[in-house]
């Protein structure tokens, strides 16, 4: 059996398929306080991109008829991007470990020859002392670009960088 | 706590040069955008193994993209079926894929794509479809036309159809595009040699079929994908 199909840009035109209600996960009634989680996405000159696609999704609490568990926003001309979720819980980790609560996302955009994959924590969360994937990132400042901050009540702020002196940990898919 | 385990194997690295690397000089768009530091390598839980699901009852298929409100769309008229499976040839049932595309003569229905070529009142460019039971999928068209980028001088992409699958796994996401046979700006597209594998490279080229081709109707092609297999590895309860 031949490998995986090779991945190609998405490029400038996705937004064909785009469904601005599509970053709202508590859309079909999801129950549950939800929050916000939104940020700003820059590249290698610290310019906001503003044509990307970024994916969310979580493992819990478990997808259903009322929670997706996935979510796409675009970015705005400033960079901006915004979902509207649950907040997750820890999930089993492998060997046992617990995973402190934390969101998947997928990064598209021109320039980008294919996903770029990362992780969202959540500032003081006792869990995230011993997360297996935080614990494998001795750099505080490389660390910290996993971990979302608050920004009010239900609200968080998580900027991401593709490049750079403060780049985002991205994780090979 | 999601404590469901069978879900938790991981799924195999690429095959070298299969991929395309993120810095690809010849693309220019890379340039700012490709991180400097290697992605870090994390075997990955739940949240990787697990993915979304789609139904047909919340995202209806849109299957024929050459016709809009009963009119035909300008083009040559296309077929493009083939099957999703993964690295171990299991077929990928019930998954959805969303497309989109140029008109014919080389146009997105989108507010940045400034390339003077008509639009097309009867094209729109975005579709969605689901593969049966056994991976198949199919889907009318019209042929994409090619239009000029300012990637360097005289940049023209080659005629295409971009793809976008979700496996099982979120880690197994896959956003492609689709080529046609015989096209020569191939030849000269630092998208397509993004991928260093030749082999890779030819994949992602439809092959003109005259089985899925419907006389007096359409031309056929064939694009198979595949989507990365489990790892060997189960994870550890």
């Amino acid at each position: 059996m031949p490998s995986a199909t090779a991945q190609q840009t998405i490029g400038p035109y996705w937004h064909l398929l785009a469904d601005p209600q599509a970053a709202d996960l508590t859309r079909f009634g999801a129950p549950g306080p939800a929050i916000t989680l939104q940020g700003r996405l820059f590249d290698g000159a610290g310019a906001p991109v503003g044509d990307a696609c970024i994916e969310l999704w979580q493992a819990d609490p478990s997808p259903s008829e009322l929670f997706p568990g996935f979510g796409r926003s675009g970015t705005n001309a400033d960079g901006w991007f915004r979902f509207r979720t649950l907040k997750p819980g820890p999930i089993r980790g492998r060997g046992n470990a617990t995973e402190a609560p934390h969101l998947a996302l997928a990064i598209h955009a021109r320039g980008l020859t294919r996903p770029l994959f990362t992780r969202v924590y959540f500032a003081a969360d006792a869990l995230n002392e011993t997360d297996p994937l935080l614990s494998l990132i001795g750099e505080p400042a490389r660390r910290a670009s996993l971990i979302a901050e608050p920004d009010g009540a239900g609200s968080w702020r998580h900027d991401i960088r593709l490049q750079g002196a403060c780049e985002t940990v991205f994780l090979e898919g | 706590m999601n404590q469901n385990l069978n879900a938790g194997i991981g799924f195999r690295p690429p095959q070298a040069g299969t991929q395309p690397a993120y810095a690809t000089p010849a693309y220019r768009s890379t340039a700012l955008r490709a991180p400097f530091s290697a992605p870090i390598s994390f075997p990955g839980s739940l949240t990787e193994t697990t993915g979304p699901r789609f139904t047909p009852e919340r995202f209806p298929p849109l299957t024929d993209l050459s016709r809009l409100e009963g009119h035909d769309a300008q083009g040559q008229r296309i077929i493009v079926a083939g099957t999703v499976a993964d690295e171990d040839g299991r077929p990928v049932p019930h998954t959805m894929i969303e497309l989109w595309q140029a008109n014919a003569a080389g146009r997105y229905r989108h507010p940045v794509d400034g390339h003077d070529a008509p639009l097309d009142p009867w094209f729109h460019g975005a579709g969605r479809v689901f593969t049966d039971r056994g991976g198949r999928y199919r889907f009318v068209s019209v042929r994409p036309g090619s239009y000029p980028w300012r990637n360097h001088k005289n940049a023209w992409r080659p005629g295409h159809i971009h793809f976008s699958l979700f496996g099982p796994g979120f880690a197994q996401r896959l956003i492609t595009q689709m080529y046609f046979e015989g096209d020569p700006l191939l030849a000269f597209d630092p998208i397509f040699h993004s991928v260093p594998d030749a082999e890779a490279r030819e994949r992602l080229v439809a092959r003109l079929a005259i089985d899925l081709t419907e006389p007096e109707w359409a031309l056929g092609y064939c694009f198979d994908i595949v989507l990365r297999g489990r790892g060997a590895t189960p994870m550890e309860a």
